[in-house]
């Protein structure tokens, strides 16, 4: 089974991306990379750019509309994903748990929803 | 009534709560073997008991008069479900139960049926401490499913699946034969260690799950111990749990930093938590009948030394292992043993031993890599010791853990 991890930093985690990478979060992070490549359950993922970098579009009645800023105005902001493949939920809320922004954001789990996917490719 | 009196009963029902909820849930599922309705009419007698006291006084014997009201509440509730379910031996059961009650203030404590049944080899493993924690404890679904790492839904859906099983598929309340009782004893055991939190204090940089129920354990292990005081390993378990727990203010620094057993301060430690392990083990070695638990207790008991003479007798420490390993190794013990080897003779021993474990068995186990990074940084193999802490790091779970490793790795 595939797994999203959907990972949700503070501020101050964000602010640690400007580090020469020598903090302990990203070391954490680095060797999480490393634990999850090497028990063979990643499958991919990315950080994404701090969320002031976001822009978000929606159109209604035909009109665009477009919003500087993440879609969500919460201290907590996605701050990138991975993609997992393992045998259960519990497994994947095992190595959630152990993702360093736990401690300091939130990490959801979502499974990835496989006849959908199968629906829209064909 | 004034407030603080309120105050005061309400303290009161917390308490009777707390030390009768189990007694009270195996009473009332014992003949029914629905610990769902009973539980529900604890709940139900529990919350007549808020409004109830305050008005009338507490009563003379609390747990009599929230047995009754159960009582009323599972009669109450079968009489609703007769049309379905016809259940008329339970009714007629119960209601001489009522009866009697009303004349006695005892009832036989079934709370030992109820472990037995919690850590019944029908009921999914997994499954064994939540039932417990609930039905003996009376912990609810959300709380349990955080220790456990499961969601709240899940959990509580778990919860209902095996309390169906246990109501349906005929699994006896009853205290297990003789020639059955090692194993369905060692299940109980299990079931109780789990909630502990099992953390493999001696070795290096390493975490297990939460503590968080620490002290429901060992009140679990105390229940067990008065319920069946001659066996050893019930004596074992307790008096691992308590050395353990006797470290608690030790382990971590002012700062929150993490701190390993080998380099605790001794004088944190809890001198009356260590007697009372101490006199357990040595109560359990007079059966004669060594187990693992007990072997576990007495490699404790072997660090908790140290704040008597400052130093560890590691040559002790792995010789109880050997022996663990010979009665049930894990992994967890294998590298227990590979770090206790290092220290008493050489690191290179120590990792030979974790060489011969099998690769893909530790691709997810922290403390395998964490004993690992230790011993290779000792042998002075600097790439290779980082790229075990890297693991180690990347497997742990607890912030404060993650760091120490970092500060190691350098």
């Amino acid at each position: 089974m595939q797994f999203a991890l959907l990972i949700y930093e503070s501020p101050e985690a964000f602010a640690a991306r400007n580090s020469d990478g020598t903090d302990s979060y990203t070391g954490a992070w680095r060797a999480y990379h490393q634990a999850l490549v090497e028990s063979g359950a990643f499958v991919a993922g990315d950080p994404l750019e701090v969320p002031e970098t976001g822009t978000t579009i929606r159109i209604q009645d035909g009109r665009r509309g477009v919003q500087d800023g993440p879609y969500a105005d919460t201290k907590e902001q996605l701050g990138g994903f991975t993609i997992l493949e393992l045998p259960s939920l519990d497994a994947a809320l095992e190595w959630a748990a152990r993702c360093p922004a736990a401690s300091s954001g939130a990490v959801e789990v979502r499974p990835i929803a496989t006849q959908t996917k199968r629906r829209i490719t064909g | 009534m004034s407030g603080s009196d309120e105050e005061k009963v309400h303290r009161t029902i917390e308490r009777v709560a707390r030390e009768s909820y189990g007694r009270l849930v195996a009473y009332l599922s014992v003949n029914t073997h629905d610990l769902a309705a009973a539980e529900d009419a604890l709940s139900e007698a529990l919350l007549k008991s808020l409004t109830a006291w305050p008005r009338d006084g507490v009563p003379q014997n609390p747990e009599a008069w929230l047995l009754t009201t159960a009582r009323h509440a599972v009669v109450d509730a079968v009489r609703h479900q007769r049309v379905v379910s016809a259940n008329e031996p339970t009714l007629q059961l119960l209601q001489e139960n009522t009866m009697a009650s009303n004349f006695s203030t005892e009832f036989p404590d079934e709370r030992l049926k109820l472990l037995f049944v919690c850590a019944h080899p029908a009921i999914d493993p997994a499954m064994h401490t939540p039932l417990m924690l609930q039905t003996v404890l009376g912990l609810d679904a959300v709380r349990i499913a955080g220790v456990f790492l499961i969601s709240p839904k899940t959990m509580g859906q778990r919860l209902v699946r095996a309390k169906t099983k246990i109501r349906d598929g005929g699994i006896q309340f009853q205290i297990p034969e003789p020639r059955d009782l090692p194993q369905r004893l060692d299940a109980v055991l299990d079931a109780i260690y789990a909630a502990f939190g099992i953390g493999w204090d001696d070795l290096v940089g390493v975490d297990g799950r939460s503590r968080e129920l620490a002290e429901e354990a060992i009140w679990l292990a105390r229940v067990l111990l008065q319920l069946m005081p001659n066996e050893a390993e019930v004596s074992g378990l307790l008096a691992l749990m308590l050395h353990c727990e006797a470290r608690r203010d030790a382990r971590r620094g002012r700062d929150g930093r993490y701190i390993p057993l080998s380099e605790q301060d001794p004088r944190l430690w809890s001198l009356p938590l260590i007697e009372d392990a101490e006199r357990h083990l040595a109560d359990a070695s007079k059966f004669g009948r060594p187990g693992r638990f007990q072997l576990e207790a007495a490699i404790q008991s072997v660090h908790a030394e140290r704040g008597r003479s400052g130093q560890i007798e590691w040559a002790a420490i792995v010789g109880f292992y050997e022996q663990l390993n010979r009665v049930s190794p894990t992994l967890g013990r294998r590298t227990g043993y590979a770090a206790a080897l290092a220290e008493a003779s050489r690191a290179e021993q120590g990792l030979a031993v974790l060489d011969a474990i099998d690769t893909d068995a530790v691709s997810a186990y922290q403390p395998y890599w964490a004993v690992r990074a230790h011993l290779l940084h000792r042998l002075g193999k600097g790439p290779e010791a980082r790229h075990a802490y890297d693991r180690a790091i990347g497997l742990a779970q607890d912030p404060a853990v993650k760091e120490f490793l970092i500060q190691k790795r350098g």
